[in-house]
Protein backbone atom coordinates (compact mmCIF):
# COMPACT_ATOMS: atom_id res chain seq x y z
CA UNK A 1 0.00 0.00 0.00
CA UNK A 2 1.40 3.25 -0.47
CA UNK A 3 1.91 5.87 2.17
CA UNK A 4 -0.42 7.91 3.49
CA UNK A 5 -1.14 9.82 6.72
CA UNK A 6 -4.33 8.62 9.65
CA UNK A 7 -6.59 10.95 11.65
CA UNK A 8 -9.31 9.92 14.01
CA UNK A 9 -11.44 13.02 14.35
CA UNK A 10 -13.97 12.90 17.23
CA UNK A 11 -16.19 15.42 15.71
CA UNK A 12 -17.84 15.64 12.08
CA UNK A 13 -16.59 19.71 12.27
CA UNK A 14 -13.26 17.86 12.60
CA UNK A 15 -13.24 15.46 10.05
CA UNK A 16 -14.42 17.99 7.93
CA UNK A 17 -11.78 20.51 8.39
CA UNK A 18 -9.17 17.65 7.69
CA UNK A 19 -10.81 16.98 4.52
CA UNK A 20 -10.22 20.24 3.70
CA UNK A 21 -6.57 20.61 4.64
CA UNK A 22 -5.79 17.36 3.01
CA UNK A 23 -6.64 17.38 -0.82
CA UNK A 24 -7.78 13.81 -1.85
CA UNK A 25 -8.04 12.33 1.52
CA UNK A 26 -10.77 9.29 1.99
CA UNK A 27 -13.37 8.74 4.51
CA UNK A 28 -12.41 4.88 6.39
CA UNK A 29 -15.20 3.28 8.18
CA UNK A 30 -15.17 -0.53 8.74
CA UNK A 31 -12.28 -0.62 5.50
CA UNK A 32 -13.76 -3.48 4.28
CA UNK A 33 -13.96 -1.79 0.52
CA UNK A 34 -11.40 0.92 0.92
CA UNK A 35 -8.26 -0.94 2.40
CA UNK A 36 -8.80 -3.65 -0.54
CA UNK A 37 -8.87 -1.00 -3.19
CA UNK A 38 -6.17 0.85 -1.54
CA UNK A 39 -4.05 -2.49 -1.40
CA UNK A 40 -4.87 -3.35 -5.07
CA UNK A 41 -3.85 0.34 -6.21
CA UNK A 42 -7.28 1.29 -7.31
CA UNK A 43 -7.12 4.51 -4.82
CA UNK A 44 -4.43 6.35 -3.58
CA UNK A 45 -5.27 8.48 -0.77
CA UNK A 46 -2.80 10.69 0.69
CA UNK A 47 -4.36 11.15 3.56
CA UNK A 48 -7.26 9.06 5.35
CA UNK A 49 -10.12 10.06 7.89
CA UNK A 50 -10.52 7.34 9.91
CA UNK A 51 -14.27 8.37 11.09
CA UNK A 52 -15.80 5.73 12.82
CA UNK A 53 -14.50 7.20 16.12
CA UNK A 54 -16.89 10.21 15.64
CA UNK A 55 -19.94 9.76 18.06
CA UNK A 56 -22.46 10.80 15.15
CA UNK A 57 -21.15 8.34 12.56
CA UNK A 58 -22.40 4.92 15.54
CA UNK A 59 -25.47 6.20 16.39
CA UNK A 60 -28.29 3.32 16.16
CA UNK A 61 -31.43 5.03 18.12
CA UNK A 62 -35.24 4.59 16.90
CA UNK A 63 -37.95 7.02 17.34
CA UNK A 64 -41.36 6.08 16.93
CA UNK A 65 -42.14 10.00 15.64
CA UNK A 66 -38.80 10.03 13.75
CA UNK A 67 -37.94 6.73 12.71
CA UNK A 68 -34.34 5.30 12.71
CA UNK A 69 -30.80 7.27 12.80
CA UNK A 70 -28.73 4.84 11.17
CA UNK A 71 -24.90 6.62 11.96
CA UNK A 72 -22.97 5.89 8.80
CA UNK A 73 -19.84 3.83 10.28
CA UNK A 74 -22.23 1.52 12.67
CA UNK A 75 -20.83 -1.79 11.94
CA UNK A 76 -23.68 -4.05 10.30
CA UNK A 77 -23.25 -6.72 13.19
CA UNK A 78 -24.42 -3.96 15.76
CA UNK A 79 -27.73 -3.41 13.22
CA UNK A 80 -28.19 -6.94 13.32
CA UNK A 81 -28.91 -7.44 16.36
CA UNK A 82 -30.28 -3.92 18.00
CA UNK A 83 -33.69 -4.81 19.18
CA UNK A 84 -35.52 -1.90 17.88
CA UNK A 85 -34.12 -2.97 14.31
CA UNK A 86 -35.00 -6.04 14.55
CA UNK A 87 -38.65 -5.33 15.93
CA UNK A 88 -39.65 -2.35 13.04
CA UNK A 89 -37.15 -3.23 10.26
CA UNK A 90 -36.68 -6.63 10.39
CA UNK A 91 -35.50 -6.60 6.71
CA UNK A 92 -32.38 -4.32 7.43
CA UNK A 93 -31.42 -6.39 10.58
CA UNK A 94 -31.86 -9.42 8.06
CA UNK A 95 -29.66 -7.65 5.16
CA UNK A 96 -27.07 -6.27 7.69
CA UNK A 97 -26.52 -9.99 8.66
CA UNK A 98 -25.87 -10.69 4.77
CA UNK A 99 -23.32 -9.07 3.95
CA UNK A 100 -19.68 -10.64 3.63
CA UNK A 101 -19.23 -13.31 6.46
CA UNK A 102 -18.93 -12.88 10.21
CA UNK A 103 -15.77 -11.35 10.41
CA UNK A 104 -16.93 -8.44 7.53
CA UNK A 105 -19.77 -8.09 10.22
CA UNK A 106 -17.78 -7.04 12.83
CA UNK A 107 -16.60 -4.02 10.55
CA UNK A 108 -18.50 -3.16 7.32
CA UNK A 109 -21.10 -0.67 7.74
CA UNK A 110 -24.34 0.19 6.29
CA UNK A 111 -23.08 3.85 5.17
CA UNK A 112 -19.84 2.15 3.67
CA UNK A 113 -22.04 0.09 1.52
CA UNK A 114 -23.77 2.79 0.30
CA UNK A 115 -20.71 5.04 0.03
CA UNK A 116 -18.82 2.36 -1.96
CA UNK A 117 -21.64 2.12 -4.95
CA UNK A 118 -21.36 -0.86 -5.87
CA UNK A 119 -24.29 -1.32 -8.54
CA UNK A 120 -24.32 -5.11 -6.60
CA UNK A 121 -24.60 -3.63 -2.69
CA UNK A 122 -26.83 -5.74 -0.95
CA UNK A 123 -28.44 -2.60 1.47
CA UNK A 124 -29.36 -0.05 -1.64
CA UNK A 125 -32.05 -1.38 -2.86
CA UNK A 126 -33.40 -2.10 0.44
CA UNK A 127 -32.87 1.82 2.00
CA UNK A 128 -34.42 2.82 -1.36
CA UNK A 129 -37.72 0.70 -1.02
CA UNK A 130 -37.63 2.09 2.83
CA UNK A 131 -37.44 5.69 1.33
CA UNK A 132 -33.80 5.85 3.58
CA UNK A 133 -32.87 9.52 3.16
CA UNK A 134 -28.85 10.66 3.67
CA UNK A 135 -27.71 13.15 5.44
CA UNK A 136 -24.53 14.50 4.26
CA UNK A 137 -22.50 17.20 5.99
CA UNK A 138 -20.00 19.53 4.18
CA UNK A 139 -18.15 22.67 3.92
CA UNK A 140 -21.06 24.44 3.65
CA UNK A 141 -23.20 23.02 5.46
CA UNK A 142 -25.82 19.18 5.82
CA UNK A 143 -27.91 18.49 2.83
CA UNK A 144 -30.59 15.84 2.59
CA UNK A 145 -30.39 13.66 -0.54
CA UNK A 146 -33.13 10.24 -1.28
CA UNK A 147 -30.81 7.18 -1.13
CA UNK A 148 -32.19 6.55 -4.64
CA UNK A 149 -30.56 9.73 -6.03
CA UNK A 150 -27.02 9.03 -4.05
CA UNK A 151 -24.90 6.72 -6.61
CA UNK A 152 -24.55 8.12 -10.12
CA UNK A 153 -22.49 5.50 -11.71
CA UNK A 154 -20.44 2.02 -10.15
CA UNK A 155 -18.24 3.28 -7.76
CA UNK A 156 -19.58 6.87 -8.00
CA UNK A 157 -21.71 8.92 -5.94
CA UNK A 158 -22.88 12.23 -5.19
CA UNK A 159 -20.76 12.67 -2.20
CA UNK A 160 -19.08 16.08 -3.54
CA UNK A 161 -15.30 17.07 -2.68
CA UNK A 162 -15.18 17.43 1.10
CA UNK A 163 -18.58 16.18 1.95
CA UNK A 164 -18.82 12.86 4.27
CA UNK A 165 -22.03 10.75 4.79
CA UNK A 166 -23.16 10.94 8.51
CA UNK A 167 -26.26 8.66 9.19
CA UNK A 168 -29.34 7.43 7.16
CA UNK A 169 -32.99 8.52 8.48
CA UNK A 170 -35.24 5.42 7.49
CA UNK A 171 -38.76 6.46 8.65
CA UNK A 172 -40.98 4.41 11.04
CA UNK A 173 -42.28 1.79 8.79
CA UNK A 174 -46.54 2.27 7.98
CA UNK A 175 -49.08 -0.24 9.97
CA UNK A 176 -49.76 -3.13 7.87
CA UNK A 177 -46.67 -2.57 6.30
CA UNK A 178 -43.45 -5.17 5.61
CA UNK A 179 -40.30 -4.95 3.50
CA UNK A 180 -38.14 -7.96 1.98
CA UNK A 181 -34.58 -8.07 0.54
CA UNK A 182 -33.63 -10.85 -1.46
CA UNK A 183 -31.10 -11.71 -3.58
CA UNK A 184 -29.85 -14.93 -6.10
CA UNK A 185 -26.05 -15.70 -5.25
CA UNK A 186 -24.38 -19.43 -5.84
CA UNK A 187 -23.63 -20.32 -2.69
CA UNK A 188 -24.96 -19.71 0.69
CA UNK A 189 -23.07 -17.02 1.79
CA UNK A 190 -19.88 -14.50 0.83
CA UNK A 191 -20.64 -13.64 -2.48
CA UNK A 192 -21.93 -10.99 -4.60
CA UNK A 193 -25.10 -10.75 -5.57
CA UNK A 194 -26.38 -11.84 -9.36
CA UNK A 195 -29.54 -9.99 -9.10
CA UNK A 196 -30.54 -7.99 -5.71
CA UNK A 197 -34.39 -7.08 -5.19
CA UNK A 198 -35.73 -4.96 -2.42
CA UNK A 199 -39.11 -4.14 -1.70
CA UNK A 200 -41.72 -2.60 0.61
CA UNK A 201 -45.67 -2.64 0.46
CA UNK A 202 -48.25 -1.31 2.71
CA UNK A 203 -51.70 -2.72 2.65
CA UNK A 204 -54.84 -1.69 4.41
CA UNK A 205 -58.12 -3.32 4.46
CA UNK A 206 -56.72 -5.40 1.52
CA UNK A 207 -55.99 -2.98 -0.66
CA UNK A 208 -52.03 -1.78 -1.24
CA UNK A 209 -51.57 1.63 -0.42
CA UNK A 210 -47.97 2.10 -1.28
CA UNK A 211 -45.66 -0.22 -2.56
CA UNK A 212 -41.40 0.47 -3.27
CA UNK A 213 -39.48 -1.63 -5.69
CA UNK A 214 -35.44 -1.10 -6.57
CA UNK A 215 -32.87 -3.71 -7.87
CA UNK A 216 -29.53 -4.59 -7.91
CA UNK A 217 -26.68 -5.98 -9.89
CA UNK A 218 -29.10 -5.02 -13.05
CA UNK A 219 -27.89 -1.52 -13.99
CA UNK A 220 -24.82 1.22 -13.16
CA UNK A 221 -26.38 1.53 -10.48
CA UNK A 222 -28.91 0.41 -7.73
CA UNK A 223 -32.26 1.05 -9.50
CA UNK A 224 -35.17 2.16 -8.83
CA UNK A 225 -38.35 1.50 -10.32
CA UNK A 226 -41.29 3.90 -8.89
CA UNK A 227 -43.64 2.47 -12.01
CA UNK A 228 -43.23 -1.37 -10.17
CA UNK A 229 -44.54 0.07 -7.13
CA UNK A 230 -47.29 2.16 -8.44
CA UNK A 231 -48.93 -0.32 -10.67
CA UNK A 232 -49.95 -2.15 -7.52
CA UNK A 233 -51.44 0.58 -5.22
CA UNK A 234 -55.43 0.40 -5.64
CA UNK A 235 -55.22 -3.71 -6.02
CA UNK A 236 -55.79 -6.73 -3.50
CA UNK A 237 -52.24 -7.94 -3.09
CA UNK A 238 -53.18 -11.01 -5.28
CA UNK A 239 -50.10 -13.18 -7.25
CA UNK A 240 -51.42 -11.60 -10.03
CA UNK A 241 -50.98 -7.80 -9.30
CA UNK A 242 -47.53 -9.20 -7.99
CA UNK A 243 -46.86 -10.99 -11.58
CA UNK A 244 -47.37 -8.21 -13.01
CA UNK A 245 -45.28 -5.76 -11.26
CA UNK A 246 -42.37 -8.43 -11.40
CA UNK A 247 -42.74 -7.93 -15.35
CA UNK A 248 -42.17 -4.09 -15.15
CA UNK A 249 -39.32 -4.28 -13.13
CA UNK A 250 -37.76 -6.79 -15.12
CA UNK A 251 -38.22 -4.56 -18.16
CA UNK A 252 -36.71 -2.32 -16.31
CA UNK A 253 -33.52 -3.76 -15.91
CA UNK A 254 -30.77 -3.30 -17.93
CA UNK A 255 -28.44 -5.81 -17.03
CA UNK A 256 -24.77 -6.79 -18.70
CA UNK A 257 -23.24 -10.21 -19.39
CA UNK A 258 -20.87 -11.16 -16.99
CA UNK A 259 -19.14 -13.85 -15.50
CA UNK A 260 -21.73 -13.59 -12.81
CA UNK A 261 -24.93 -14.31 -15.41
CA UNK A 262 -26.14 -13.57 -18.90
CA UNK A 263 -28.28 -10.71 -19.48
CA UNK A 264 -31.14 -12.82 -20.28
CA UNK A 265 -30.80 -14.63 -17.31
CA UNK A 266 -30.83 -11.81 -15.19
CA UNK A 267 -34.11 -10.19 -16.02
CA UNK A 268 -35.39 -13.34 -15.17
CA UNK A 269 -34.40 -13.27 -12.02
CA UNK A 270 -35.33 -9.94 -11.81
CA UNK A 271 -39.30 -11.17 -12.08
CA UNK A 272 -38.95 -14.22 -9.87
CA UNK A 273 -37.07 -12.55 -7.11
CA UNK A 274 -39.63 -9.04 -7.18
CA UNK A 275 -42.30 -11.76 -7.24
CA UNK A 276 -41.13 -13.45 -4.15
CA UNK A 277 -39.91 -10.30 -2.59
CA UNK A 278 -43.61 -8.74 -2.76
CA UNK A 279 -45.40 -12.00 -1.28
CA UNK A 280 -42.50 -12.34 1.47
CA UNK A 281 -42.58 -8.40 2.84
CA UNK A 282 -46.57 -8.97 2.31
CA UNK A 283 -46.41 -12.19 4.53
CA UNK A 284 -44.05 -9.99 7.22
CA UNK A 285 -46.42 -7.13 7.77
CA UNK B 1 5.32 11.51 7.20
CA UNK B 2 6.12 9.59 10.34
CA UNK B 3 5.37 6.17 11.95
CA UNK B 4 2.67 5.97 14.94
CA UNK B 5 2.81 4.68 18.74
CA UNK B 6 -0.43 2.20 18.80
CA UNK B 7 -1.15 1.05 22.85
CA UNK B 8 -2.73 -2.23 22.50
CA UNK B 9 -3.63 -5.17 24.73
CA UNK B 10 -2.56 -8.50 22.92
CA UNK B 11 -3.13 -11.95 24.63
CA UNK B 12 -3.79 -9.48 27.77
CA UNK B 13 -0.41 -8.34 27.27
CA UNK B 14 -0.24 -4.29 26.95
CA UNK B 15 1.81 -4.18 23.82
CA UNK B 16 3.04 -1.42 22.14
CA UNK B 17 4.25 -0.90 19.09
CA UNK B 18 5.43 1.82 16.16
CA UNK B 19 3.88 0.95 12.54
CA UNK B 20 3.35 3.05 9.38
CA UNK B 21 -0.45 3.78 8.63
CA UNK B 22 -0.59 1.71 6.04
CA UNK B 23 0.60 -1.19 7.82
CA UNK B 24 -2.23 -3.74 8.29
CA UNK B 25 -2.72 -5.33 11.87
CA UNK B 26 -1.76 -8.44 9.95
CA UNK B 27 1.88 -6.93 9.55
CA UNK B 28 2.21 -5.35 12.72
CA UNK B 29 1.45 -8.68 13.91
CA UNK B 30 3.77 -10.50 11.78
CA UNK B 31 6.49 -8.43 11.02
CA UNK B 32 6.57 -6.00 14.11
CA UNK B 33 6.14 -7.95 16.95
CA UNK B 34 7.28 -11.37 15.77
CA UNK B 35 3.95 -13.30 16.40
CA UNK B 36 3.59 -15.49 13.20
CA UNK B 37 0.63 -17.47 14.07
CA UNK B 38 -2.04 -15.26 12.64
CA UNK B 39 -0.95 -16.35 9.06
CA UNK B 40 -1.92 -14.35 5.69
CA UNK B 41 -3.56 -15.81 2.84
CA UNK B 42 -5.37 -13.75 0.18
CA UNK B 43 -4.84 -10.74 2.34
CA UNK B 44 -8.36 -9.05 0.55
CA UNK B 45 -10.88 -10.45 3.35
CA UNK B 46 -12.04 -13.55 1.44
CA UNK B 47 -10.21 -16.04 3.43
CA UNK B 48 -9.99 -15.60 6.99
CA UNK B 49 -6.90 -17.08 7.73
CA UNK B 50 -5.58 -14.20 9.68
CA UNK B 51 -8.81 -13.52 11.72
CA UNK B 52 -8.01 -12.30 15.37
CA UNK B 53 -10.76 -11.18 18.10
CA UNK B 54 -10.46 -7.81 17.89
CA UNK B 55 -12.55 -5.77 21.16
CA UNK B 56 -14.67 -9.13 21.13
CA UNK B 57 -15.32 -9.80 17.71
CA UNK B 58 -13.62 -11.62 15.12
CA UNK B 59 -11.87 -9.27 12.25
CA UNK B 60 -9.58 -10.19 9.30
CA UNK B 61 -6.25 -8.55 10.29
CA UNK B 62 -5.44 -8.04 6.90
CA UNK B 63 -8.46 -5.26 6.93
CA UNK B 64 -7.51 -3.37 9.94
CA UNK B 65 -4.90 -0.89 10.06
CA UNK B 66 -2.47 -1.28 13.07
CA UNK B 67 -2.96 2.71 13.94
CA UNK B 68 -6.74 1.62 14.31
CA UNK B 69 -6.40 -0.70 17.10
CA UNK B 70 -5.14 2.29 19.86
CA UNK B 71 -6.76 1.02 22.77
CA UNK B 72 -7.89 -2.42 21.50
CA UNK B 73 -7.42 -5.59 23.07
CA UNK B 74 -6.66 -8.80 20.65
CA UNK B 75 -6.92 -11.96 20.89
CA UNK B 76 -4.52 -14.12 18.56
CA UNK B 77 -3.80 -18.30 18.17
CA UNK B 78 -1.21 -17.85 20.15
CA UNK B 79 -3.40 -16.67 23.32
CA UNK B 80 -5.93 -19.05 22.99
CA UNK B 81 -4.08 -22.21 25.22
CA UNK B 82 -3.73 -21.83 28.25
CA UNK B 83 0.41 -22.18 29.54
CA UNK B 84 0.32 -25.85 28.20
CA UNK B 85 -2.83 -26.73 28.27
CA UNK B 86 -4.43 -26.35 25.10
CA UNK B 87 -8.05 -24.83 24.49
CA UNK B 88 -10.63 -27.20 23.61
CA UNK B 89 -11.31 -26.50 19.90
CA UNK B 90 -7.45 -27.01 19.39
CA UNK B 91 -7.57 -30.17 21.25
CA UNK B 92 -10.68 -30.98 19.40
CA UNK B 93 -9.30 -29.79 16.19
CA UNK B 94 -6.41 -32.59 16.70
CA UNK B 95 -8.43 -35.89 17.86
CA UNK B 96 -10.69 -34.56 14.24
CA UNK B 97 -7.46 -34.41 12.41
CA UNK B 98 -9.60 -31.47 11.07
CA UNK B 99 -6.37 -29.85 9.44
CA UNK B 100 -4.08 -30.78 6.66
CA UNK B 101 -1.63 -27.72 5.50
CA UNK B 102 -2.32 -25.95 8.18
CA UNK B 103 -2.51 -22.42 7.07
CA UNK B 104 -6.18 -21.80 7.55
CA UNK B 105 -6.18 -23.19 10.84
CA UNK B 106 -5.17 -20.69 13.04
CA UNK B 107 -8.02 -18.47 11.50
CA UNK B 108 -10.67 -21.54 12.32
CA UNK B 109 -9.39 -21.81 16.08
CA UNK B 110 -10.06 -17.89 16.23
CA UNK B 111 -13.37 -17.86 14.77
CA UNK B 112 -14.24 -21.24 16.32
CA UNK B 113 -13.38 -20.01 19.96
CA UNK B 114 -15.31 -16.93 19.07
CA UNK B 115 -18.50 -18.94 17.53
CA UNK B 116 -18.35 -20.99 21.03
CA UNK B 117 -18.59 -17.84 23.24
CA UNK B 118 -21.37 -16.10 22.09
CA UNK B 119 -22.88 -19.49 21.29
CA UNK B 120 -22.05 -22.54 23.45
CA UNK B 121 -24.41 -24.86 21.78
CA UNK B 122 -24.42 -24.36 17.67
CA UNK B 123 -26.10 -26.70 15.57
CA UNK B 124 -24.26 -27.32 12.25
CA UNK B 125 -26.14 -24.56 10.65
CA UNK B 126 -25.04 -21.97 12.84
CA UNK B 127 -21.14 -23.09 12.10
CA UNK B 128 -21.15 -23.30 8.70
CA UNK B 129 -22.67 -19.83 8.54
CA UNK B 130 -20.58 -18.38 11.64
CA UNK B 131 -17.36 -20.10 9.43
CA UNK B 132 -18.33 -18.85 6.48
CA UNK B 133 -15.57 -16.40 5.85
CA UNK B 134 -12.58 -19.01 6.38
CA UNK B 135 -11.82 -20.71 3.69
CA UNK B 136 -9.98 -24.31 3.59
CA UNK B 137 -8.77 -25.50 0.70
CA UNK B 138 -7.82 -29.45 2.14
CA UNK B 139 -10.05 -30.63 4.38
CA UNK B 140 -13.29 -30.36 2.45
CA UNK B 141 -14.42 -28.54 6.27
CA UNK B 142 -16.65 -31.92 7.36
CA UNK B 143 -13.55 -32.43 10.08
CA UNK B 144 -13.78 -29.00 10.83
CA UNK B 145 -17.32 -28.88 11.63
CA UNK B 146 -17.41 -32.16 13.08
CA UNK B 147 -14.25 -30.56 15.73
CA UNK B 148 -16.01 -27.82 16.74
CA UNK B 149 -19.07 -29.92 17.03
CA UNK B 150 -16.62 -31.94 20.01
CA UNK B 151 -15.73 -28.79 21.56
CA UNK B 152 -19.35 -27.71 21.81
CA UNK B 153 -20.41 -30.92 22.99
CA UNK B 154 -17.13 -30.79 25.34
CA UNK B 155 -18.10 -28.00 26.43
CA UNK B 156 -21.27 -29.10 27.94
Amino acid sequence: MKWFDYAAPQTVDDALQLAAQNAGALPLAGGTDLLVQMRAGRKTPPFVIDIKRIPELNELKFNEATGLTLGAATPCYLIAKHADVRKYYPALAEVASMIGGTQIQGRASIGGNLCNAAPSADSIPLLIAMIAQCVIAGPSGRRTVAVENFCTAPGQSILGTNEILVSLQIPTPAPNSGACYLRFIPRNEMDIAVVGVGVSITIDAGVIQAARVALASVAPTPLFVPEAGQSLIGKAPSDEAFTAAAAIARDAAKPISDMRGTAKYRSHLCEVLTRRALSQAKGGK
Amino acid sequence: MSTVRVQTTINNQPTEFLCEPRQSLLECLRELLKMTGTKEGCNDGNCGACTVIMDGRIVNSCLVLGVECNGSEITTVEGIAVGSKLHPIQQAFLENAALQCGICTPGFLVAAKSLLESEPHPDEQQIRRYLANNLCRCTGYDKIIKAVQQAAGGAQ
